[in-house]
């Protein structure tokens, strides 16, 4: 695989929160909006991207954390009125513990069979949801009563602030010690217990702090929206999205997620005209990306020229 | 009489079921390829097979046909666009190209799916049945679709048992899905190898989509709920084994069909969750696999 150097890769990172963090002088309200949702996607991706880039689990149902997260913030404000603090502080907490569920299976299976115990906690999850229709408000979904600010720009502010604090406590994760542990299990663990780095630790490591991320995101949402729905935080095909946008937005890079995220959100808001077709566009790009470019958009954007010299 | 009734038509969602993960499952043991696409694939035989009895005026076994032939098509194009240029590409290390491949064929599905609605709407349809009429069977009323649907599943399951086990091809594929490095040797090519595979997987998976069209109806939106299930059995069964995904396929037929009788239908697919859950903890490998997990 190429190599992105990381000079390159914190430059773009400056020039970006640079750009995002002057944007709302010049831009609309309306873009700021999109902008605010794609950024809490980010840390989304981010999260399922240090699970699978590094510690190479496939985790088809990130929504499932992201949910736990979510809703649990949610049932607390709307049921208890608790304070908005509060409700992000236990829904991440919830989130944690999901994430403890869901690596105890990852610590016995591998690949494709871990992949599908996570898609199923995702439908199990949506099953209780809509079973337990009292508290979550089932299929019509759950409206909470506090908001975390009204205005648009201090909304995107907040998650501008939650995208970069993620993105710079992720990104030195990866590329710190425990990174390049979970790459060595990721790639191979009976090697990399008999170097003598304790597999079952690292691997519950990654998994609390996707999950913590996730969680914590997901909160952040719950109360930017006003509401959580099925439709909109758990189905398997939100789950997806954020995948993809993993993926094309070039995976074991973490900051890639954001980029990818941005691109699949804008692209899907771009093509709205186009009715039914736009999933089918926004697919077909990430779908050629992927086939010609599998690096994907930061490898693009910045790796080296002299591809040829590169291992 | 009820239990008739969950009998029979446990069996016949069973057998469809059975259908429906038989050829997933023989991907991935012959070239360890997982579709995700699958879903789309069977939902393109039922949407074609639905358009050329209702808009082309076929009749209703001409259609079904057309069906079948339609999602060959689409699975040669799989393998094609998606599946191989993947697996021939230099840029993407061996141990992701699994990834890779599940990504690929995953947006590979969603296209499929966006461009049927697009042309046919996402409403829900239903084939003609090729045999109308109901049947009596122990005093329950049975449509004699429902007869004909679970006849046709269990005669192209015969015949790809009598394919791989009795016929020089067969033998084959079986040889490939053990160590395709050893096939190669002794002078087969592998890539036609899997283009075959790729065939029979494409008249599988039409054939089972045909037969869900007439049977329950399907929309576009059903590729999600019905690669779903078909990952479930097949992993439930032991990935590769196509016995095993014909046990696992009868367990969940019958749970679903146990459950949305005796409890409410609004809950069909929880016990057979749960069950996955359960075999996933004490036996990773599922009932029959044989790869290790």
């Amino acid at each position: 695989m190429k190599k992105i150097p990381a000079q390159r890769l914190i430059i773009l990172a400056v020039v970006f929160l640079i750009i995002a963090s002057t944007l709302p002088l010049y831009a609309q309200a309306y873009l700021l909006g999109l902008l605010t949702v794609a950024y809490y996607f980010g840390v989304f991706s981010m999260s399922w991207d240090l699970l699978f880039g590094y510690a190479g689990e496939v985790n088809f149902g990130p929504t499932f954390l992201m949910g736990l997260g979510a809703y649990t913030a949610g049932i607390l404000n709307n049921q208890f009125s608790l304070a908005i603090p509060w409700c992000i502080v236990l829904g991440s907490l919830a989130a944690v513990i999901g994430g403890l569920v869901l690596a105890l299976p990852a610590l016995r299976l591998k690949g494709p069979y871990f992949g599908l115990t996570t898609l199923v906690a995702v439908l199990l999850l949506q099953n209780v949801i809509i079973f337990m229709s009292d508290l979550t408000g089932g299929e019509i979904g759950l409206t909470v009563p506090d908001v975390i600010a009204i205005n648009e720009v201090s909304n995107y502010y907040i998650a501008l602030g939650v995208l970069s604090v993620s993105g710079f406590v992720l990104y030195t994760l990866a590329n710190s010690r425990l990174g390049l542990i979970l790459e060595a299990i990721g790639q191979n663990p009976v090697e990399a217990s008999a170097l003598g780095f304790n597999v079952t630790k690292h691997k519950l490591s990654a998994f609390v702090v996707s999950a913590f991320f996730s969680g914590v995101a997901g909160a952040f949402l719950v109360f930017y929206f006003g509401s959580a729905s099925v439709g909109t935080l758990i189905e398997v095909s939100v789950g997806v999205q954020i995948i993809i946008a993993a993926v094309l937005g070039g995976r074991r890079t973490i900051l890639g997620a954001v980029l990818g995220s941005i691109f699949m959100i804008a692209a899907t808001e771009a093509l709205r005209p186009l009715g039914t077709l736009s999933t089918f566009v926004v697919s077909l790009a990430a779908l050629f990306v992927i086939m010609m470019a599998p690096g994907g958009l930061l490898a693009l954007l910045l790796s080296k020229r002299e591809e040829e010299s590169a291992p | 009489m009820i239990i008739w009734q969950i009998l029979l038509d446990g069996f016949a969602v069973s057998a469809l079921y059975a259908l429906g993960a038989t050829g997933f499952t023989l991907i991935f043991g012959v070239s360890g390829v997982l579709n995700l696409s699958h879903g789309a694939l069977m939902v393109t035989a039922a949407v074609i097979a639905w358009a050329a009895g209702a808009n082309w005026g076929m009749d209703s076994l001409s259609a079904s046909g057309v069906g079948v032939l339609a999602c060959l098509l689409a699975s040669w194009a799989t393998y094609f666009v998606i599946v191989r240029p993947l697996q021939k590409s230099k840029a993407i290390a061996r141990e992701e190209q699994e990834i890779f491949i599940l990504t690929g064929t995953l947006l590979w599905g969603i296209l499929i799916q966006e461009l049927l609605s697009y042309f046919y709407t996402a409403n829900a349809k239903s084939v003609n049945p090729i045999f109308e009429g109901v049947s009596l069977i122990q005093g329950v009323r049975v449509p004699s679709n429902e007869v004909f649907t679970a006849l046709v599943c269990w005669v192209s399951i015969g015949l790809l048992w009598l394919l791989v086990n009795r016929t020089t091809l067969g033998k084959v594929l079986l040889a490939a899905s053990m160590n395709a490095r050893g096939v190669t040797l002794l002078g087969f090519d592998l890539s036609w190898i899997y283009l075959v595979v790729w065939s029979i997987y494409g008249v599988l998976a039409g054939v089972a989509g045909v037969c869900l069209g007439m049977f329950l109806g399907v929309s576009s939106y059903s590729s999600g709920p019905l690669m779903a299930s078909a990952f479930t059995i097949v992993v439930l069964g032991g990935l590769g084994s196509i016995s095993g995904s014909l046990i696992a396929a009868y367990a969940v037929g019958y749970l679903e069909t146990l459950t949305a009788y005796l409890i409410s239908p609004a809950y069909r697919t929880i016990p057979s969750l749960v069950l996955l859950v359960v075999v996933m903890y004490v036996r990773p490998q599922g009932i029959l696999g044989r790869r290790s997990a």
